[in-house]
């Protein structure tokens, strides 16, 4: 703890953006309970259980990505005889803090799970000079095991334990919750699916624990090639799974919503140009784009070097500019589906009236057309994350993705295409990877369902 | 209509003009012809002499856009951009900056994409089709719930997870097919069945999902209602009312994509090693080769246009009220 008092925080473009875009979420909750009528749909979507269940398993993802984007620098011991502070050039965050006995116990190569013996042979020398051929002990896993004691037994007794450490924290939660129910009379709140809430809350907490009790002691999920524990790998992932769904659509979305708009308004050349513009960029076929995008980003990143002086900020920017190229191959679609709405809107009377009355096209916008159009935002936006999310392991396979340095899903999987080849295979980390990724996007799939249900016009009754 | 086709194609012009200013934009905001030179010739012929040479063999001496040094006449027409466009609009896709045919390499390479995509996209739509209309039959059951779980499961498994599983059990474990490559002639079935059934898995969950919202549309009509009040039985209306028109939609839908058809898929070539146009344009991306780029946006978004005209098309065959104008 005393080391993180003279830390130099770092704020990479991606946290900058990440923190807002919380911030934004966090105002439009509040900002929600103004309107009566969206309050009700979003009501209808938290009362479902798959709703709110799928919500709060989102939300523990957003977490762990907020977690990840508190970025600092540990400082360097000072040279002998200088008074200046020098820092370390990797940026670590929060999360590696919280994680620490996972990330420092690196092995030297692949290690299945809750092995405690290498994956692979090597050569040894006995203490009489002998040399053997066989599996070396890890040196971190399961190095606190005694003689006689064996992995299956202390890896129960430690499950176990934070079985027990985890339903305490479990119900010192759900009675703090109940407390605050009770003050806030209890009617109010009756609504929302309490058991869902009581039961995914436990479970996350549960899973939590047990990787923080067991993870410093083993590695639950095996070590990678270069022999990092593929666990810590695969939850370092998340944020950039996270911040690839949201920002790449978000990134995007003032342009789709302006010149949408505008085109619906105004109709006449602004809506030709708008037209054309869209419709040009929809014919290009959309992975070429931004195959084509991401290695010319690459080219001005290499003829650029000096603008970049960590290694994390060229990893950022080059993830900022994926982020940017995917919303542009999207943000058509929402384009198109903005002016057609516009378009209907501006036709109906109170708007032709408050014309008439002569309100400024701004006011107009702002006060009547805009609000009738948010929920188009609303439901591409949930529609659209795991779509990115998904496309981030695909390009990232094919080698058009994120930065190689960068932790996800889709560089993990692309290890793979080595490990499986192996034998026996190394399965455990290319399974990691799918496994993270697959709860995200079912959540969010599933999330993306309600909302579209509570909010799409066509399903609503 | 033909009029309203000749319009059409006219409105493409544009589109493509755009698509081409686009791409150039893109390729040498970062890439100077000079930095291409260098890239293709290498390090041991560094000389500027052997760069200009390399540049004006290929045509890339000249300004970008616009030429200061020429009159009102060549102040546009003596560019790159405009050198390079206007063969495009003659399909005439020239040479790779390698120096071999585009326009030969695309008509070898076109066959085994469409040997992949044709059948993925007829397998998988009638696939699709299938399952959705099993599902329609026993709406609001539990056979139906259950079903549509296992669509959005399916949906948030990611594509490369079934690449892996199919080449790891049916290619390694099993021995039934080669994990990748191809072969010309009736061995391409070998290497066509994986790619093929990996395509049409990968595409069930939410084409029965969107297929089935459509036949359900359809089936909450008031002439179907109408057919089962008379006493039709409940196949017949399900195979004679709202099979035939719920197919509509879903076949005008799916129009816009088979021109596309002969790009194949990008990435179902490059997991599978089938040499055919999206694996040509991927490794053209790596190897920044500029004019196979440039030819393999263009033709893909002529693709595009003329599927949007053949959607519009479509419509007026199915409905005889919509009217092009």
């Amino acid at each position: 703890m005393e080391m993180l008092m003279t830390v130099k925080p770092v704020l990479l473009w991606s946290d900058w953006l990440i923190f807002l875009l919380v911030l934004t979420l966090i105002l439009f909750f509040i900002n929600l309970g103004k309107n009566p009528v969206a309050r009700k749909r979003w009501r209808s979507v938290f009362a479902s259980r798959v709703g709110m269940a799928s919500f709060l398993v989102i939300v523990f993802y957003v977490l762990i990505a907020l977690l990840d984007s508190m970025h600092f620098r540990y400082p360097l011991d000072k040279l002998e005889g200088s008074d200046e502070q020098h820092y370390s050039q990797e940026v670590n965050s929060l999360l590696d803090v919280v994680l620490e006995d996972l990330r420092g116990h690196d092995e030297k190569t692949y290690s299945s799970p809750f092995a405690i013996h290498s994956f692979s042979k090597e050569n040894r020398t006995l203490e009489n000079g002998q040399v053997v051929r066989d599996y070396p002990r890890l040196e971190y896993a399961g190095s606190h095991l005694r003689k006689h004691e064996t992995v299956g037994s202390d890896v129960f007794e430690r499950s176990m334990n934070a079985l027990v450490v985890g339903l305490g924290i479990a119900l010192v939660l759900a009675l703090l919750i109940q407390l605050l129910r009770r003050l806030t009379g209890k009617q109010a709140s009756a609504w929302l699916p309490w058991k869902t809430v009581y039961l995914t809350l436990g479970g996350l907490i549960l899973v939590t624990v047990w990787i923080l009790q067991v993870g410093g002691y083993y590695h639950i999920l095996g070590t990678n090639k270069v022999g990092q524990d593929v666990l810590f790998q695969a939850i370092k992932a998340v944020r950039t799974g996270v911040l690839i769904g949201t920002l790449a659509t978000l990134i995007t979305l003032p342009i789709a919503v302006i010149l949408g708009i505008a085109a619906g308004y105004f109709k006449g050349l602004i809506d030709d140009v708008v037209q054309y513009i869209y419709t040009t960029l929809s014919s290009i076929p959309g992975i070429l784009l931004i195959a084509a995008s991401v290695l010319l980003i690459d080219v001005y990143i290499e003829t650029h070097a000096e603008q970049f002086r960590l290694s994390a900020e060229r990893a950022d920017f080059q993830f900022l500019a994926l982020c940017f190229i995917l919303g542009m191959t999207s943000w058509t679609g929402l384009c198109r589906l903005l002016r057609a709405e516009t378009l209907k809107v501006s036709q109906l009377d109170y708007v032709q009236a408050a014309r008439a009355f002569g309100v400024s096209h701004s006011r107009i916008i702002g006060k009547h057309i805009l609000p009738n159009v948010t929920h188009i935002v609303l439901i591409a936006l949930v529609l659209d994350f795991s779509g990115f999310v998904l496309a981030e392991a695909v390009l990232s396979y094919i080698g058009v993705g994120v930065d190689p340095s960068m932790a996800s899903w889709g560089n993990m999987i692309n290890e793979a295409r080595a490990e499986l080849s192996r034998e026996p295979v190394v399965w455990w980390s290319v399974s990691a990877a799918f496994v993270m990724m697959f709860v995200l996007v079912l959540a969010a799939n599933l999330f993306a369902d309600r909302v579209r249900d509570a909010f799409d016009p066509r399903t609503v009754n | 209509m033909l009029a309203y086709i000749v319009r059409r194609l006219l409105y493409a012009i544009p589109i493509l003009i755009g698509v081409n200013l686009l791409t150039f934009a893109l390729f040498f905001m970062v890439n100077s012809p000079d930095q291409m030179a260098q890239a293709q010739l290498g390090d041991k012929h560094m000389d500027p002499q052997a760069i200009e040479a390399w540049k004006a063999q290929r045509g890339y001496d000249k300004p970008l856009f616009i030429n200061d040094a020429e009159d009102s006449d060549g102040l546009l027409t003596d560019t790159i951009f405009f050198d390079k466009s206007v063969r495009l609009f003659v399909l005439d896709f020239g040479k790779s900056d390698e120096g071999r045919s585009i326009a030969e390499d695309i008509q070898q390479r076109m066959w085994p994409s469409l040997a992949v995509a044709l059948p993925t996209f007829v397998i998988g739509l009638a696939v699709n089709i299938v399952f959705a209309l099993f599902v329609v039959m026993f709406r609001a059951s539990l056979f139906d719930t259950a079903a549509m779980v296992a669509c959005v499961v399916l949906m948030s498994i990611s594509g490369v997870f079934y690449v892996f599983a199919g080449q790891f059990f049916f290619a390694r474990m099993w021995n039934l097919v080669p994990i990748s490559g191809y072969l010309g002639g009736m061995d391409a079935i070998r290497f066509l069945i994986l790619p093929v059934i990996i395509g049409v898995i990968g595409g069930i969950g939410s084409g029965t999902r969107l297929y089935r919202t459509l036949f359900l549309e359809e089936a909450n009509k008031d002439y179907v209602r109408t057919a089962r009040a008379k006493g039709v039985p409940e196949l017949t209306v399900l195979f004679r009312h709202i099979l035939p028109n719920g197919l509509i939609p879903i076949l005008t839908s799916v129009v816009v994509v088979i021109p596309s058809l002969f790009m194949g898929s990008l990435l179902v070539e490059s997991f599978f090693g089938i040499p055919g146009l999206g694996s040509y344009t991927l490794d053209a991306i790596q190897a920044q080769d500029f004019a196979v780029v440039r030819s393999m946006v263009f033709l893909g978004s002529i693709l595009y246009i003329v599927g949007l005209i053949l959607t519009d098309i479509s419509y007026t065959l199915v409905d005889p009220r919509v009217r092009l104008s």
